[in-house]
């Protein structure tokens, strides 16, 4: 068996774009829920108008990365005060159910067949890279080490993206120390308790949606850059993982997200590397090698669960400070 | 929602709770006969025709009442008589089928709850409602109005709130040190007994210097040497010019610290006079005193007999 | 591939702007397809998708197929055994569309639609084939085609409200929105598949197993789960994402055994019998008088037994219901043991409903019946059942207007303007959402 291949697969996870990502959209969640305990489960909804909207920026409209990324944020204001609207004056289960809803019809709404011209309906779209390509300043050649050496394009992509998750991180651990933070963790524990104080709870709280969903979105266009744009990549699942990775690292922490990101993929990839070449070595006769690439989903479904049951602080949080919604 | 109710520190006061000091009545509130929605010489909330219906069933059913400024009024009555109900309309929580108030001559009508909160009445909760997961000292900070750091923008740069949050910090201590807390500011509010939180929730409501306090059952499910120095720091709150409003169902507690009683029954108000006066009216004895001995329980009645009528409404309708 | 200038108008800035372009796109929603070849298409690949386009056991010659999928697109025409197949060069998944201007006189594609979403399973071949049945696409007018959609919307409705019920009585028990619902409903499918197909017995005894041993499960997953985490006093929010993640784990499962593949239960794709305007098949008809008869039953349950009173009782206030003498553990786990049941009967008449049982199926409905549930108001057990019929009506009428691509997104943005106008749902009481 080549471990080495193994690890090194594994280790190319911690610092990918994807872990960035994915960091970046855990970080989002994090304000919602582990900050304001709202329980958005709509952020693939967030990510895939990102995706989208940077794609199409530049694709239809000729763009530039600057004006494709302000679209992108754009949409997802725009999203964010659709599902806040009818649902934060509501119980917290509403929202729940609005942004799940919400974030399939935008899934839906890329992968008709009727603004195929646009969206590139089930195939997506690609060929967006070069704009962003052309603002990279390193020469060509190769950087880096080991299974973290890169093309130029690839270590650009990834400063770029670390930076921004760096960037969020520094913005959240700010804000939650001052008394904005204050407010949205009153919110969180209690919100009638905080209205009776003088705070208007329904503008924090579509605040706390918007910052969390804009973080979502920036997430959805690092995620694009390194592949294309194809709508079956954000379903419910992508939504599902992203809570994963975020009750992994802890809820309410500014680490949880990033750490929990990077401990997941690098885990995952081991995982799935180990699985697929014990199946190849005959080691698991009882397992196709398709069957050991689902076997990691049921892998991060059975981990939620004993998550949340046995640590719901996350490895992060404070073991007297729970961090979870009642 | 009752299963949760916070645990009573211990069985229920043996001897009436005494305030340490001698309570200073405050007399010649009213004009005219102390009769129900009777004139106030110098009324801080007025209220008219507030209507409140919760499917057949009407909780809330006042005509006129007003509530004097400057005074100690206890809001009374039997199980299901509509207090908290009032409580929650009054401070914006619930919104009436009909009916206007005013609060300092401002119409409180369609204010929200946070409104109502920044223009100076200030209300607690029957179930404390302490923020278990902050500090002590981040629940008192929460109470502070006008801060420059919650604005999302602005606390990005805390240059431009940390001197103010220093200054809410020193109020919040001294506000906590008179309600022997200080000891506990860096400990979770989750960690306090049931009075202790009622405290803090009390000093939370101070750190916005209120002209109306609204408490709903500040003494519910406390230890009886806490309800001596709760009953203290009430008075505290008149004799800094506050107005207090409080439900409660202790008696004695009433009768020695209110200046002013208002009575409701099934959603009226059905008389309103002097401590010791009202409680001879025979309507407060038919309302009120025919049930009070098998209420002291603590818990929450109101919601109580809410649930049940709601039980019944439901067998009704499948009918 | 794009044409830049052209489409900047469908650019979906708005959401309202894009529903309204969306009625109008019915009109354009046909392929034109170039049948250049009538082989086998894409030989160089390893994996092929392929289909056998059949009317009554008579293949159909030059019908026309086109495959757009994963940034690879191809197009091929049936041979004269009605035999297509069409090579691409990876496992994922494809739109396979059969273009009804080519098929004869006479027979459309009647159920599913022309357009078929394959997926690779655990083979480098995939089938796709088409439901095809008599009649005809363009004569039938705008008021035939409303009451036969608006019949399909309600056998939907049914369907779905015997699912919704039981997400309704546990949320209102437990308080849990039970993710896991959807799982509970393929259960019910598979269950069927296996006993059927792969056991021989009669669909009937398959079906009524398959229900049993779905309640089995209802009581085993609040056994072994949900009664010790109440126990524990998880709240309800930990408990919905515990669902979640239970829900993640049993769908893969599923595929784990079941592969990606979709399969027919015995009697699936029986031809409709015409009633007028309303083309029904017998499994139909069967379908919605099962789901009448079950429902009834469920009502008379929750209105006239003890222990569906009860139920109700502790729907309301369960601290209440519990001091005064009902065994509220007892009566969640009922409520787990009858939701199950009725979800997996939902399954499998959503099995001949789609038509076709695979391992996400369950999961593909979900929203919908969240969409149901919340609708007639969270926790009323007949708000749900209102509530499935507007969305099983709505999801199907929709497909008059809208693309049948877009149908559930109708009826996901109906619950978001419900939500915006009547919080606590169609049935629900104001006071519920407090």
């Amino acid at each position: 068996m080549d471990w080495g291949a193994i690890f090194g697969n594994a280790a190319v996870e911690l610092i990918s774009p994807t872990t960035a990502a994915y960091a970046l959209a855990a970080l989002g969640l994090a304000v919602h829920f582990g900050y304001t305990g709202l329980l958005n489960f709509g952020q693939a909804g967030f990510m895939a108008l990102g995706a989208y909207g940077y794609a199409i920026s530049i694709l239809t409209f000729g763009f530039p990365v600057w004006g494709a990324f302000l679209v992108g944020v754009g949409a997802s204001i725009v999203f964010a005060l659709i599902l806040g609207v009818p649902t934060l004056r509501l119980r917290a289960d509403y929202l729940a159910i609005v942004t799940i809803a919400a974030a399939e019809i935008v899934r839906l709404l890329f992968t008709t067949n009727t603004f195929a011209d646009v969206t590139g309906s089930a195939n997506g779209l690609s060929g967006y890279k070069n704009e962003f390509a052309a603002l990279n300043p390193l020469a060509p050649g190769s950087y880096g080490f080991g299974p973290f050496e890169n093309n130029a394009y690839d270590t650009w992509l990834r400063i770029v993206a670390w930076s921004i998750v760096i960037l969020a991180a520094l913005l959240v651990w700010q804000i939650m120390r001052s008394p904005w933070g204050r407010v949205i963790k009153g919110i969180r524990e209690d919100e009638d308790a905080v209205r009776a104080l003088g705070k208007n709870v329904y503008a924090y709280k579509m605040q706390s949606l918007i910052l969390g969903g804009v973080f979502g979105t920036i997430a959805g266009m690092i995620f694009a850059l390194p592949r294309a744009v194809v709508p079956s990549n954000y379903q419910t699942t992508l939504t599902f993982f992203i809570y994963a990775i975020l009750l992994l690292g802890g809820a309410a922490t500014v680490l949880g997200p990033i750490i929990g990101s990077m401990i997941f993929w690098v885990l995952l990839s081991f995982f799935s590397g180990f699985v697929a070449r014990a199946v190849e070595a005959g080691w698991l006769p009882f397992m196709t090698s398709v069957q050991g690439g689902q076997l990691r989903f049921i892998l991060v479904g059975v981990a939620i669960m004993l998550i949340v049951i046995f640590r719901p602080q996350g490895i992060f949080g404070n073991k007297k400070e729970l961090a979870f919604v009642r | 929602m009752s299963a949760n109710a916070i645990p009573l520190d211990s069985s229920a006061p043996l001897e009436p709770p005494v305030p340490t000091q001698k309570p200073i009545k405050t007399t010649g509130l009213h004009v005219g006969d102390a009769e129900p929605g009777c004139r106030k010489v110098d009324p801080i909330l007025v209220v008219d025709n507030v209507r409140r219906t919760f499917g057949g069933l009407t909780a809330v059913d006042v005509d006129h009442v007003e509530v004097p400024r400057g005074a100690i009024t206890a809001l009374i009555g039997p199980n299901g008589a509509g207090k908290t109900t009032l409580f929650n309309l009054l401070t914006g929580f619930d919104k009436p089928d009909e009916g206007t108030w005013t609060f300092d001559g401002r119409s409180l009508a369609g204010v929200p709850a946070y409104k109502v909160a920044r223009m100076g009445q200030i209300r607690t909760f029957q179930l404390t409602k302490a923020l278990g997961l902050l500090t002590v000292m981040d629940n008192m900070l929460l109470g502070a109005k006008g801060q420059t750091g919650e604005n999302l923008f602005r606390a990005l740069l805390p240059f431009l709130w940390r001197n103010q949050e220093a200054d809410n910090r020193v109020k919040a201590l001294d506000l906590l040190t008179r309600f022997k807390l200080d000891a506990k500011k860096d400990d979770y509010a989750a960690s306090l007994s049931g009075g202790q939180r009622k405290l803090l929730e009390m000093a939370r409501a101070l750190m916005s210097d209120p002209t109306l306090v609204m408490l709903d059952e500040p003494m519910a499910g406390v230890n009886p040497a806490l309800t001596q120095s709760l009953l203290d720091h009430i008075l505290n709150l008149k004799s800094q010019g506050m107005t207090v409003l409080f439900v409660e169902h202790d008696m004695h507690m009433v009768r020695h610290i209110a200046d002013w009683v208002i009575v409701m029954a099934e959603g009226k108000v059905v008389a309103e006079g002097d401590p010791h006066e009202v409680m001879k009216d025979p309507a407060v004895i038919d309302a009120y005193l025919g049930q009070h001995h098998d209420e002291d329980i603590g818990e929450d009645p109101d919601a109580e007999t809410e649930h049940v009528s709601a039980v019944k409404e439901l067998l009704d309708d499948e009918r | 591939m794009k044409s830049t200038l052209t489409a900047a108008r469908y650019v979906p800035r708005v959401l309202a702007i894009l529903l309204l372009t969306l009625l109008a796109a019915l009109t354009m929603a046909t392929f034109s397809v170039s049948s250049a070849h009538a082989d086998e298409v894409g030989t160089e690949y390893d994996y092929t998708v392929t289909g056998n386009v059949q009317f009554n056991g008579d293949a159909l010659d030059g019908v026309a197929i086109a495959l757009n999928g994963n940034g690879y697109k191809a197009d091929t025409v049936t041979d004269a055994d009605g035999k297509w197949a069409i090579g691409v060069p990876e496992k994922g998944t494809y739109k396979v569309t059969l273009d009804e201007d080519t098929l004869p006189d006479g027979v459309i594609v009647a159920k599913g639609g022309n357009v078929i979403d394959a997926e690779f399973g655990l083979t480098n071949r995939k089938s796709v084939n088409f439901f095809l049945g008599e009649g005809t696409r363009s004569t039938v007018n705008f008021f035939d085609q409303f009451v036969n959609r608006f019949v399909n919307g309600l056998n939907f409705g049914l369907l779905l409200a015997l699912a919704a019920i039981g997400v309704s009585l546990i949320f209102g028990t437990t308080g849990l929105s039970n993710f896991a619902h959807a799982e509970m409903i393929t259960f019910g499918a598979l269950a069927t598949l296996v006993l059927s197909v792969n056991l021989g017995l009669p669909i009937w005894l398959a079906i009524l197993i398959a229900v049993v041993l779905s309640g089995g499960l209802g009581f085993g997953l609040d056994a072994v789960i949900w009664k010790p985490l109440r126990r524990k006093g998880v709240a309800v929010i930990p408990l919905m994402i515990v669902s979640i993640g239970l829900s993640l784990a049993l769908r893969y499962v599923y595929q784990y055994f079941f592969g990606g593949s979709t399969s027919q239960l015995p009697g699936a794709g029986m031809r409709d019998l015409q009633f007028g305007p309303v083309s029904l098949s017998p499994i139909d008809m069967a379908s919605m008088g099962v789901s009448i008869v079950v429902l009834l039953a469920v009502a008379y349950f929750l209105l006239r037994t003890r222990i569906g009173k009860a139920t109700r009782a502790v729907s309301d206030n369960p601290s209440l219901a519990s001091a005064s003498g009902i065994d509220v553990d007892n009566v969640i786990r009922i409520v787990w043991v009858v939701g199950a049941a009725l979800a997996g009967l939902s399954g499998v008449l959503w099995a001949y409903f789609r038509p076709g049982v695979s391992w996400d199926m369950g999961f593909q409905m979900l929203l919908l019946v969240f969409a149901a549930v919340t609708l007639g108001g969270l926790g009323t057990a007949f708000g749900a059942l209102v509530g499935s019929i507007i969305v099983g009506l709505f999801v199907e009428l929709s497909t008059l207007w809208l693309p049948s691509d877009m149908k559930i997104v109708g009826a996901l943005v109906i619950l978001i303007l419900v939500l915006l106008f009547r919080p606590q749902g169609i049935l629900g009481r104001k006071e519920r959402i407090g």
